[in-house]
């Protein structure tokens, strides 16, 4: 069995939905604070790329060993 | 794909395997050299914890160089006149870092500012390696007789190792200086829960402290990791697909980047603002 397969696929997907969900509501609260208080919007685009950076990191971490597990290994 | 008598499990590798000087038991000091990448991974880690990943050397302190020079050019000509272009750029990118900076740390310390400067422009160039077309370099050092050549710094995870400890070295440096080190231990041990804890406190708050700089080391590590290996990917693809996937992945690196660059300055001036503070 290559089980290296499952484990990539494991590694992409699950790191996709984690972003996925994590985005939406990130971005969902952004677009409500802006439309509430569209003065603060360059104070909250600053925080929330701030935070899409954190978001995003461990996916990508994921990604990259993904591919490598996929075709290196 | 500058070579085709790889397959392509051994141009990923080849691509990224440093270019590591050091003592092997057998050969004495060398540059860690094999038939395959995989040969040359096993011959580095014979060398065991003082090898040196040369090529990593030679672009962060290339670029960190640049940096300081470009921006002593900038300083030293700057003009109250009509500034030109580059002095425009530069300025921006200084009251971007400053702004940022006075957000977030509210104490009086002139170390800051320059160091979340340094940060931000040294990781950004040491980042853009990335966008360099991954044969370029290697294909010509390979000419030259150098057969490794990584040119991205922070896709090595001593360079960002050594970006983030640096970074906790000062966290506890000045975490000392502001509170004494019964101040810091009391900041350790006392919360969040009641003095009769204080040793679970300490357990805690001492493994908090520690992921502090591994997590900062692996994000940007890892976010160039990734990076490079999907353009490392693209380029095993035939020609006519190289460009029509290089170019967006290209693109939005540009954003990843930069992004990465930024948080990496603005935790660690939150960090070390978490440091100046004083209960």
């Amino acid at each position: 069995m290559e089980y290296y397969l499952l484990a990539a696929a494991l590694m992409l997907g699950l790191g996709a939905i984690g972003a996925a969900i994590g985005i939406g509501i990130l971005g969902g609260k952004f677009l409500e604070g802006a439309a509430r208080q569209p003065e603060l919007v360059p104070l909250l685009r600053t925080q929330f790329f701030i935070v899409m950076g954190l978001v995003d990191a461990i996916p990508m971490i994921g990604v990259g060993l993904g591919m490598y597990v996929l075709f290196a290994l | 794909m500058a070579s085709g008598e790889y397959t392509s499990q051994e141009y990923i590798k080849h691509h990224l395997t440093n270019l590591t000087f050091g003592n092997h038991p057998e050969e004495g000091w060398t540059f860690s050299h094999g038939e395959t990448a995989a040969d040359t991974a096993q011959m580095t880690k014979e060398m065991g914890f003082w090898a040196i990943n040369v090529d990593t050397m030679l672009w962060s302190v290339g670029l960190g160089l640049f940096f300081i020079w470009l921006f002593r050019k900038v300083a030293v000509s700057a003009t109250s006149d009509v500034p030109g272009r580059l002095q425009g750029f530069i300025e921006v990118i200084i009251e971007f870092v400053d702004e940022n900076v006075k957000s977030v740390f509210h104490h009086k310390n002139p170390v800051i500012a320059p160091l979340a400067l340094t940060i931000f422009v040294w990781i950004f160039l040491m980042n853009l390696m990335d966008l360099v077309p991954i044969d370029w370099i290697p294909f010509i050092f390979n000419e030259l007789g150098v057969h490794y050549m990584k040119i991205v710094p922070t896709t090595d995870v001593n360079a960002t190792g050594g970006l983030a400890f640096s970074v906790f070295g000062l966290i506890i440096y000045y975490s000392i200086k502001m509170k004494g080190v019964g101040g810091f231990l009391a900041e350790l041990s006392f919360q969040p829960l009641p003095k009769i804890f204080a040793p679970f406190n300490l357990f805690l708050e001492i493994v908090g402290l520690l992921a502090k700089p591994v997590s900062l080391a692996l994000r940007l590590f890892g976010n160039m990791y990734a990076g490079e290996m999907i353009f490392i990917l693209i380029a095993i693809l035939p020609f006519w697909a190289q460009w029509l996937l290089s170019v967006p992945w290209a693109i939005f690196h540009i954003l990843v980047i930069t992004l990465q660059a930024f948080i990496f300055m603005v935790l660690t001036v939150v960090y070390l603002a978490m440091a100046h503070e004083d209960h």
